[in-house]
Formats: structure tokens, sequence, C-alpha cells
């Protein structure tokens, strides 16, 4: 793999939120990851493009230890959230995931009503007050661009929304836990443009607090978004700069390839 | 030849036909024969209605030898018996179909759920037996009561009966929880517990509500077992401590009466009648069960 110099890459010298250290991953006796050495800069929006099967979703569930209940997997390398190994035995996996959100690539609204699914991780998390929950509902609505639709439907069932706001309530919700780092599991994949648009638009404003990490469920959406853009395939990283420049000057030929709509 | 004029019959058309047609006669007759039943328990038990008056029937004493057929503390004493055994089956149904879905390790399971479904073949006559002779006597010494053969008694023995029904469906309903709600509740950070109470038992509310109705209409119908350690006393069960006392139930009083009674008589139309008030309070708690989960597929919400 060809190294990024200062020149080319201004997130160099940024600090990274999240450090991935040589990851190896299997399923079975399967491996789905190959020695991945990723870091990836804070308050910024990196995107992981590549073909199906090529490991994106899988590192994703693996930065907040989603996989710890498959059974028969294996793990090897380091993942560091701020510099601390979110592996470690010490650590407090729900603490983790409440510092590291995901939203899927299928709106999954748990039964209740819309104001009961954002204040949900509050809520778990210990916080009773109402003047602060009533806060924290208007302020995740509002940041998944769903408030202006919802404000008189909040005591209404989830799954009476549409697909494309049970998206947005889903967004609502991780954020609801203020994580520091947001994944995306191809969030867009269920809507229309429009709810698309409305969620990148978000997606802009939310990068200013949060690092986001995002499976694009399009290139088009990649190019439009990637601050960062890493391209995986078969499980291997093959290359990773700047979002400008990977969709414009891509150094490995695969990507290349890729990138142009050769394969995949 | 693979293609033929569009109004051809072909051999397949005509035995899809035949086969559709089969079953929809056997749907029906099924239908069919729950209608007679109820037709036939009508003829036999509607004249009770009408010949007695109703002052009588809704009375509280039941002395069919001196023309009493009050029937209230028969209704009151089936409902507290089988109120109480749900009480006391749900909890620890909901607990153990919890524990075989979420908790116990694979094995476990295999083992556990095979085991649960044996225990609803244990025919009632043995169920009640091992009432009369262990829980009776358990209950007699240990709330020092007159006598073990009491409502709480049966409830002990109908909640019994009722557990594998509720475990064995209200798992299934556990069971059909997505996997993406529990996803989203660990990605919100709830612990395993949490997950379990506050995602995937509510999520299966309403399987679980099915469950229990379907747990509460085999208690209601019980006979044997309760009949054996209930202790049998018509009397009404009004204060508070009845529930340590003998009651009757509708069903254990059919069973007990019919082979004396002659054919024909009020006393033989009495025990009809019961079985028409059964029937209907058996399908108005159907009926109740069935209508939050009709409501909810309306919506097209959760299962």
């Amino acid at each position: 793999m060809v190294m990024n110099t200062p020149e080319d890459d201004p997130f160099i010298d940024r600090p990274a939120k999240v450090q991935i250290e040589n990851v190896s991953y299997w399923y079975g006796d399967q491996l789905r990851l190959r020695n991945i050495s990723l870091d990836i800069p804070a308050n910024a929006i990196t995107t992981l493009i590549g073909p199906t099967g090529g490991g994106k979703s899988t590192l994703l569930r693996l930065i907040n230890r989603l996989n710890d209940l498959l059974e028969d997997t294996r793990m090897v390398g380091r993942i560091l959230l701020d510099g601390q190994d979110i592996y470690a035995p010490e650590v407090n996996v729900s603490e983790l995931r409440r510092r590291v959100g995901i939203v899927f690539a299928l709106p999954l609204p748990l039964p209740g009503t819309v104001r009961e699914n954002v204040l949900y991780g509050p809520k778990l998390a210990g916080v009773r007050d109402p003047t602060r929950l009533e806060e924290i509902l208007v302020r995740s609505l509002k940041q998944a661009a769903l408030w202006d639709e919802v404000k008189d439907r909040l005591d209404e069932p989830s799954n009476a929304l549409s697909g494309g706001q049970q998206q947005r309530l889903c967004i609502a919700r991780s954020l609801a836990m203020e994580p520091e780092v947001l994944l995306l599991d191809e969030p867009t994949s269920g809507l229309d443009p429009i709810s698309t648009g409305k969620v990148e638009e978000s997606l802009f404003a939310l990068k200013k607090h949060y690092t986001i990490i995002m499976v694009p469920h399009s290139i088009q959406q990649a190019a439009r978004v990637a601050d960062y853009a890493a391209f995986f395939l078969g499980g291997e990283l093959v290359e990773h700069q700047p979002g400008r420049n990977i969709f414009t000057a891509p150094r490995d030929k695969r990507t290349e390839d890729y990138i142009t709509g050769r394969f995949g | 030849m693979l293609k033929g004029d569009l109004t051809t019959r072909t051999k397949t058309y005509q035995s899809e036909a035949v086969i559709e047609s089969l079953i929809r006669v056997l749907g029906f007759s099924t239908i069919g024969f729950v209608v007679l039943i109820f037709l036939f328990l009508l003829r036999q038990g509607m004249p009770f209605f009408f010949q007695v008056p109703w002052a009588n029937f809704l009375g509280t004493r039941w002395y069919p030898t001196f023309g009493l057929f009050g029937t209230l503390p028969l209704i009151l004493g089936s409902i507290l018996v089988t109120l109480t055994a749900i009480v006391i089956a749900l909890p620890l149904g909901l607990a153990t179909a919890v524990f075989v879905r979420e908790v116990a390790p694979n094995w476990a399971r295999e083992v556990l759920k095979p085991l649960i479904e044996v225990l609803a073949g244990i025919p009632s006559v043995v169920l009640g037996f091992f009432g009369m002779n262990i829980v009776a006597p358990l209950v007699r010494t240990t709330l020092d009561v007159p006598t073990g053969l009491t409502a709480f008694t049966g409830a002990i023995i109908l909640a019994y009966m009722a557990l594998p029904t509720i475990v064995s469906v209200a798992e299934d309903a556990l069971d059909a929880v997505p996997k993406s709600y529990r996803d989203a509740g660990l990605a919100l950070g709830a612990t395993k517990w949490q997950v379990i109470w506050r995602v995937v038992v509510p999520a299966a509310r309403s399987g679980i509500v099915v469950a229990v109705m379907l747990g509460l209409g085999r208690a209601i119908g019980e006979t044997m077992a309760v009949m054996m350690v209930t202790g049998n006393a018509a009397r009404m069960p009004l204060t508070l401590d009845s529930l340590f006392r003998p009651v009757r139930t509708m069903t254990a009083t059919i069973a007990a009466e019919m082979g004396e009674v002659a054919q024909g008589s009020v006393h033989f139309q009495a025990l009809f009648g019961i079985g028409i008030i059964l029937f209907v309070l058996t399908f108005l708690i159907n009926l109740a069960a069935a209508r939050p989960i009709f409501q909810k597929r309306r919506r097209g919400g959760l299962r």
C-alpha cells in the first residue's frame, strides 16, 4: 500500500479519534478482515467504500463491539478510541457504545412512540429530569432533520412514520446519546433522494461536533460527503486518502477500476 | 407440448381444483362441528334459563335437590381459581421462557424445550393425585387451615398445568423478535438484561398476551385435577380468606353431577346451562385475547 505524505493528506497531522491497528478478523475459519490499519480523523466524515463483502460493515461493527455476541469469531490487533484500547478487559462495553453510536442500513425503530425511541438511550443511561429529557428530544430530532415533520406527532407509534422518517428517527436516537463517534452503515439505502439529501445535509452540520464513519450506499454519495475515504476489497484495505484525492487521483489500479465502475 | 391454447385445462389444473375443494370442505367442516356442538349445548341447556326464574339461577345457593340452582358461586369459584392460577403461572412462565430463550446455553435449550412440552402431556388425573397427596397436606400445614383442599391448592395445580403452554408460546414469541431489535438496543448502550426487559419482552408483548390467554383457556376448562383438589363446596368466595377455603368450579360441578342426574330433568338442563355459561366465558376470553393482536395487525405495526 502506498503511504500518504503530508502534502496530499491534510488529515495526517490531525489527531486520530479512532485508530485501527493491524486488525484481522475471522468468522469461523473465514478471514473477513486482513491486517487493517487506519487512522480516522476527528470531526470529519470518513467513508468506507468498496464492493459488498469487502469487510466495511464488519469493521464498523467492531468499532463499537457489536460483534461481541457472535459466536465463533476471532479478532487480533487493536482498536483505540482516544488512545484507549476498546477491547481491553476493563472496558465497560455499555459505556463504549454510548460514546460510539451506530445507525444501521434498515430503519429499526423500537416498539413505542417517537418520543420513547429518542429518549430510550438517555433513560437507560439514567437521565430522569423531564426538562433535560425534553431538551435532548428536541435537539436530537432537529439534528437529524426530523423535528419539523414530527413535532406534532411525538406520541404516535414510531412505525406510523414513513421509511425515511424512521431512518432519521434512528439517527436521532443515536444522537440523543451525544456519541463522540457516529457509525453509519448505509444509512440512506432505503431513502428517497429528498430524504437522502436531508440526511447528508445534517451530516455536514454534525461533523463539527462528531467524528463520523460511514459506509455510503453509493460512490456518488461517498464523493458528496467524504472528507476522507478508505477503499476495501475482499477484506483488505487497498488505499486511504482524503476524499477529494481518492475520487480524482486514485493511486491503486483496483481503486480506479472500482470508482470508474469497472467492477463492484 | 409445453404451451397450449389459453383455455386448455391441463391435468395439473384439474387436480389442483380437486385439492382446493377438498381443503375447503375440511376447513368448513371444522367450523361446522364447533357450530353443531354449540347448537347441541343450546338445545339441552337453554330450557333451564326459561324454566328457572332469574332470581334462582343468579342466586348464591346451588342445592339442586331442593330446586336451588344458584350458579353464581360456581362461576365465581371458576374465576377465582383460574385467575389465581394465572397470577402464579405468568411470572414463572415468562421467566422460564426468557431463561430458555435468552440466557440458557444452546445445549440446555435443546434439552429444556422438549422437556417443557412433555410436561403438557401429563394426564390431569395424575396431577390431581399429586395435588391431593402432596400439595394439599403442604397447604394445610404451612397455612394452618382446616383443610388443604382449597381454591389456592387448585390454583397451584392449574398454574402448573398452564405453565408448559405459557412457556412454549411465550418462548416462540421471544424467538420471533428480530435480532435487529437486540442490536438496536445494544447499540444504545443497553446491557443484556436491559435489552431483554426493555426491548425484547415489550416487542413480544402481543405473543405473551396470547400465551397467557391460551394458558387461561386451558385453566378455566380444566376439570379433573380441579375437582380433586378444590374441596368442591359450592360456597360464595366473597371474603378475603376464600382463597384458602374450599370452592367449587363450573367444570367440577358438571363432571361430578352429570352421572347421577335424570335425563331431561331441570337439574340435567341446569348442568348444560352451566356448560353454556362456560362456553360464553371462554369465548369472551379468546375474544379479549384476539382484540389487541388484530388491532396491531391492522395498524401494520409489530407482529
